[in-house]
């Protein structure tokens, strides 16, 4: 074992990922020539449950969108089932986990492919899981990002409920349908009044 | 719809504050605007937390784990090849298999491929910089690569990066996700680096990897051991507590 560990084991501490992450984690959204194994596509044709475009940005504590996040997303299909290997997310067209930069989109946004999630156990409502990573970040972020018309679940759910009732707007995303498409949208507060609210997974 | 009452679930041990970093450090400037200031709020793991992606052997490339070969046009790469291995592990010292290894660096000049980089330093048109692998059945992983240069930036007047290495993991469940910097030993720039300093000062050697005359390849490369500790799941079922 590495001699720092003989003495002193435990949890490897975060670093952040710094500014140049992209051609070494989404090489192929960034247009470098490398490819990267979890992109924007979460769901695949033939995915169990509606489908959906999911988008947003990451504000940092001046209120400008931040340009060098990075947005992973692990989710379950319209059934509710999450991939076990990599043969049944082939069958079913369904990953289950997305990764996005910020960096390609003239508004910043990250935008995923997916479809609307089912709830994963009774009692809880439809949600995705996140985790928030950027430069200036030096541990990533977890947070969820749950559904506007899903009203009645979101009020059962026990997470959403532990979160302070001013705060759960900050993660609840808002449907539209733009073109025949549906459309959840969550802008992501790292600070400020509306800072979303970060669990401690 | 899962059953939970029919599938045991593990708890996960819970993220170990005291080894990382504070979310706003004074010293590294863009934590000032970026890092969350609310309190976080508690979150027992359920079925999403311990999920982990799918992904496999298939879809990592035969030299992915190469630097020095995985961007070649014309030749080889400048600067000193190096082999970095190590094992990863959980909190019980049990290794993590079969999982992605990602990691992206400078080249020896110190230059990032990455459009943003503005740094005056060469680009290597041989080496792009990142590599992925997965672990096996002793949680091992291992790259070849060039040794990075360290490089300066705009956080302070004369700041400089300590050479590094970045990697990404996901150990085996979305909670127990882990990016870090893996850094060199004796490097003098060490003491000056606000994401170094920002570490709680016990921790710090954890980041630092060793030099291993064992992994050195003779007449080919200098071998450096750089061991990883994930969250793990305690093995106490729900139903059991």
């Amino acid at each position: 074992m590495m001699s720092a560990l003989e003495t002193n084991f435990g949890q490897t501490p975060s670093q952040t990922v710094g500014p140049y992450f992209a051609y070494g984690l989404t090489a192929t959204q960034y247009g470098y020539d490398f490819d990267q194994p979890f992109d924007s596509a979460v769901a695949l044709d033939g995915a169990t449950g509606e489908r959906i475009r999911l988008e947003g940005r990451v504000i940092d504590g001046d209120g400008n969108p931040i340009f060098d996040a990075m947005i992973e997303i692990s989710q379950p299909d319209g059934d509710g089932r999450y991939p076990q290997s990599v043969e049944e997310a082939q069958q079913r067209g369904f990953r289950g986990f997305g990764r996005c930069g910020t960096g390609t989109d003239a508004q910043k946004r990250f935008v995923f492919h997916t479809v609307k999630p089912g709830a994963e156990a009774p009692g809880e409502a439809p949600h995705i899981n996140v985790i928030v990573t950027m430069r200036g970040l030096l541990l990533h972020a977890f947070t969820r990002i749950y559904f506007s018309d899903e009203a009645e679940a979101n009020a059962a759910d026990a997470v959403l409920q532990s979160v302070p009732a001013q705060r759960r707007k900050t993660l609840v995303a808002e449907r539209s349908e733009q073109g025949g498409a549906v459309v959840y949208r969550l802008d992501i507060h790292m600070q400020g009044a509306d800072e979303t609210a970060f669990f401690d997974v | 719809m899962l059953d939970r009452t029919k599938q045991p679930l593990a708890t996960l041990a819970p993220r170990d504050w005291a080894s990382h970093p504070a979310y706003v450090y004074p010293g590294y400037k863009s934590t000032a605007k970026r890092g969350p200031q609310q309190p976080l709020i508690p979150l027992k793991a359920s079925l999403g937390e311990l999920q982990q992606p799918v992904y496999g052997h298939s879809s990592i490339g035969e030299f992915d784990h190469d630097l020095t070969r995985n961007a070649r046009r014309n030749g080889e790469p400048l600067g000193e090849r190096m082999i970095l291995t190590g094992q990863v592990l959980d909190e019980r010292k049990r290794p993590v298999r079969n999982t992605l290894v990602e990691l992206w660096q400078a080249n020896a000049a110190g230059r990032y491929v990455h459009k943003v980089d503005q740094h005056d330093a060469p680009l290597d048109p041989n080496f792009l910089g990142a590599g992925r692998c997965m672990t096996d059945d002793e949680g091992r992983y291992r790259f070849l690569t060039i040794k990075p240069g360290a490089y300066p930036w705009g956080n302070h007047p004369n700041a400089w990066r300590p050479q590094h290495i970045h990697l990404s993991l996901f150990g085996e469940h979305f909670a127990s996700r882990l990016i870090t910097q893996m850094y060199f030993p004796g490097d003098p720039l060490l003491q000056y680096d606000p994401m170094v300093t920002g570490t709680p000062e016990k921790y710090r050697n954890r980041l630092v990897a060793d030099f291993s005359l064992d992994i050195t390849e003779p007449d080919y490369a200098l071998g450096y051991q750089f061991d990883i500790v994930l969250r793990g799941a305690d093995e106490t079922p729900f139903e059991n507590r």
